[in-house]
C-alpha cells in the first residue's frame, strides 16, 4: 500500500511536465523539487529532532558556492565538483554541529542564526573568492551519464531523480531504529540518556545528515540557476525554508514537500499578479497557524478523518 | 563485592547542600530503601548516582568502577537502570514501542539508519514478553496516553527491567497508586530476581518497609540512620526527623 502510493506519486510527478506543457511551469516544478529537498533536510532537524534552526541556508549556500567555485576556479568536472562540494559542506556541518549543539532550544536557534550570518557576511565581503555582491556566474549544467540536461524538461527529470532518492532515503531514515532514537531524544531526552542513548551524538549525526541533504539541494540549486549570489546564504532563505517545514507539517514526510510547493508557487505565480505577494504569503501563514497549527498535511489529514467519521 | 558504593558524595545548589557527605554501600542482590521527609535530598542522590547531576565532590562506584564523571548513558551501558518519580514515558507511542526503545538502548541496533524498525519482529516479541512479565501484555498495542496511572507506573518498571540491569533505582514506584494498584506493583517488585540489586526511594515509610532488608534515612542531605528495619524504626533520630514525634 505504502509502496503503491509512492509509485503512484512518482508516476504523477514524472507525467507532470507533459501536463504542464509550458517551459515556465516546468522550471517552476524543478524549483519546487529543489526547495522540497532543502525543506526535507531541515525537517530532520526541526521536525524529527526538535532542533529549530534559523541558519539552514548555510548548507544550501555553501554547497552551491563550493560547486561553482570548484568548477569555475579550479576547473573541476561537474561530478568532481559536486562530490567535493557535498564533502566540504558535510564537513562544515560536522563543525557547525559541534558549536550549535552546545545549546538547545532558543540558544540553538541563535547559534545557528549567527553561524549562518557569518557565511552570508563572508559571501558578501570575500570578493576574491565569492565574487561578492555579483556572485559567481558562468556555470554550465552538467551532463550526468552523458545526458544533456540543459533544457527545462530534462533538468526536471534530473531533479526528480535526485528528489526521489532523497525522499526514499529520508523516509527510511526516520523509520529506522536510529530515527526512533532521534524522535525519542526529541520527546524525552533525559529518559533516553537513562536508557543508554547518547543524545548528543544522535543529534550531531542528524545535524550532519541535514547538512548533507541541504548541500544536495545546493548543488541542484546552482545547476538550476547557473549562478550563485549571497542571497542563497541569507537569513531570508533560512526563514523561508523554516516556513516551508512548519507550514507543510514538521515531522511528517510529505509536509515539507507540500510546504515547498506552496512557498515556491506563491513566490513565482502570485507575484506575477499581485505586487505585494509577500503580504499574501504572510496572510496564508497566519491562516495556517490559526487553523492548522501542526501544518497543512497533518491538519488536512485530521479534517479528512473527522469528515469521514462524521455523525 | 558491592553493587554500589558512594564515598563522601556532595552536591549543593546555590550554597544549600542537597547531598552532604553521603557515604553508603549496597551489596549485590541487596534491597535498600532510602527514606526521608520531603526535601531530604533523596531524588538528588538518585540523580547523582544515575548521572543526571554531577557531584561537587566524592565518588560513585558502580560494581567497583568509578563512574562519578560518566554521562548517564554511559552508566546505563554499565548496567544501571532507573525509574522516574514523574512519569517520563512516550505518551503518543504504544506500550510495546516504549519497551522497544528500552531494549534498543543497550543494543548497537540503535545506531542503524538503513533499515526499518517495524520489521524487527524479534525485538517486538521480546518487548511483548517484558510486558507479559508485568501483566500488561493485553495492552501492548495501546498508547501510553490511553492507559491508567497505575499501568503507566508498571510500564516505567517494565522499561527498566527490559534492560536487565545489574542495579535498579526505583524513585517512589508506589507514589499516587490506589491500594489495589500498590499491591500489584509490590508483587511485581517482589518478583524481581536477586541478581538485580535494588535501591528504592519512598516517601511513605509504611508501604515500603517490608520490601527492604536495609534502610537508610536521609535528612537535609545527610545519612542520619542506617541499619535493618527494627533498628531504624526504633531509632530516636528516625522518630525525631521522620515521624515528627
Amino acid at each position: 500500500m505504502r509502496y503503491a502510493s509512492s509509485i503512484a506519486a512518482l508516476v504523477a510527478l514524472a507525467a507532470l511536465p507533459f501536463a504542464l506543457g509550458n517551459e515556465y511551469y516546468v522550471n517552476l516544478a524543478s524549483q519546487v523539487l529543489i526547495a522540497a529537498i532543502f525543506a526535507m533536510s531541515l525537517n530532520l532537524l526541526v521536525g524529527y529532532g526538535g532542533m529549530t534552526s534559523l541558519g539552514h541556508a548555510a548548507y544550501l549556500g555553501v554547497g552551491a558556492y563550493a560547486t561553482a567555485w570548484l568548477t569555475l576556479r579550479l576547473g573541476l568536472g561537474p561530478l568532481g565538483a559536486g562530490a567535493a562540494a557535498l564533502a566540504i559542506t558535510t564537513l562544515m556541518a560536522g563543525f557547525y554541529g559541534v558549536l550549535a549543539l552546545r545549546a538547545s532550544g532558543l540558544g540553538f536557534l541563535m547559534i545557528t542564526l549567527a553561524l549562518g550570518q557569518i557565511l552570508w557576511g563572508l559571501a558578501y565581503r570575500w570578493v576574491g573568492v565569492t565574487g561578492g555582491d555579483n556572485g559567481l556566474s558562468g556555470l554550465a549544467r552538467p551532463a550526468p551519464l552523458g545526458i544533456d540536461i540543459t533544457g527545462a524538461r530534462p533538468f526536471y527529470f534530473f531533479a526528480l531523480a535526485v528528489f526521489a532518492v532523497a525522499f526514499a532515503l529520508v523516509a527510511l531514515f526516520v523509520r529506522s531504529p536510529f530515527g526512533a532514537s532521534l524522535q525519542g531524544a526529541r520527546d524525552q531526552p533525559r529518559r533516553m540518556r537513562a536508557l543508554g542513548y547518547n543524545v548528543w551524538m544522535i543529534r550531531w549525526i542528524t545535524f550532519v545528515l541535514a547538512g548533507f541533504w541541504g548541500a544536495v539541494a545546493g548543488v541542484l540549486y546552482v545547476y538550476y540557476n547557473n549562478f550563485i549570489s549571497p542571497h542563497a546564504l541569507s537569513l531570508t532563505q533560512s526563514a523561508e525554508v523554516l516556513l516551508m517545514v512548519i507550514a507543510g507539517g514538521a515531522a511528517t514526510l510529505t509536509g515539507p514537500v507540500v510546504g515547498a510547493a506552496l512557498v515556491v508557487v506563491m513566490k513565482n505565480v502570485v507575484s506575477a499578479y499581485v505586487e505585494r505577494w509577500t503580504l499574501l504569503l504572510g496572510v496564508v501563514f497566519v491562516l495556517i497557524v490559526m487553523f492548522l497549527p501542526d501544518g497543512l498535511v497533518p491538519g488536512v489529514q485530521r479534517l479528512y478523518s473527522r469528515w469521514r467519521t462524521r455523525p | 563485592m558491592t553493587a554500589l558504593a558512594l564515598r563522601g558524595l556532595r552536591k549543593s545548589f546555590g550554597g544549600l547542600p542537597a547531598t552532604d557527605d553521603v557515604t553508603l554501600e549496597i551489596a549485590r542482590g541487596e534491597r535498600r530503601l532510602i527514606i526521608g521527609p520531603n526535601g531530604a535530598g533523596k531524588t538528588t542522590l538518585f540523580n547523582l548516582i544515575s548521572g543526571d547531576l554531577e557531584p561537587d565532590a566524592g565518588s560513585v562506584l558502580l560494581f567497583g568502577e568509578e563512574v562519578a564523571h560518566l554521562r548517564p548513558d554511559q552508566r546505563a551501558q554499565r548496567g544501571l537502570a532507573r525509574t522516574y518519580q514523574i512519569i517520563t514515558l512516550f505518551p503518543k507511542s504504544t506500550l510495546v514501542e516504549n519497551i522497544v526503545l528500552a531494549l534498543m538502548g543497550l543494543s548497537p541496533l540503535r545506531w542503524h539508519c538503513w533499515h526499518g524498525l517495524a520489521g524487527r519482529r524479534d525485538l517486538y516479541d521480546q518487548a511483548r514478553n517484558v510486558l507479559e512479565r508485568v501483566g500488561l501484555a493485553q495492552l501492548a498495542a495501546r498508547r501510553v496516553a490511553d492507559v491508567s496511572y497505575g499501568e503507566k507506573r508498571r510500564v516505567e518498571i517494565a522499561m527498566a527491567l527490559a534492560q536487565q540491569p545489574r542495579l535498579l533505582l526505583l524513585d517512589e514506584p508506589l507514589a499516587g497508586l490506589s491500594a489495589e494498584e500498590r499491591r500489584t506493583v509490590q508483587d511485581l517488585l517482589e518478583a524481581i530476581p536477586r541478581d538485580i540489586s535494588i535501591v528504592m526511594i519512598e516517601h511513605d515509610m509504611d508501604t515500603a518497609l517490608a520490601f527492604a532488608e536495609k534502610i537508610t534515612v536521609l535528612h537535609y542531605g545527610k545519612v542520619i540512620v542506617e541499619g535493618d528495619r527494627a533498628h531504624v524504626v526504633a531509632h530516636p533520630r528516625t522518630r525525631e526527623v521522620y515521624l515528627g514525634a
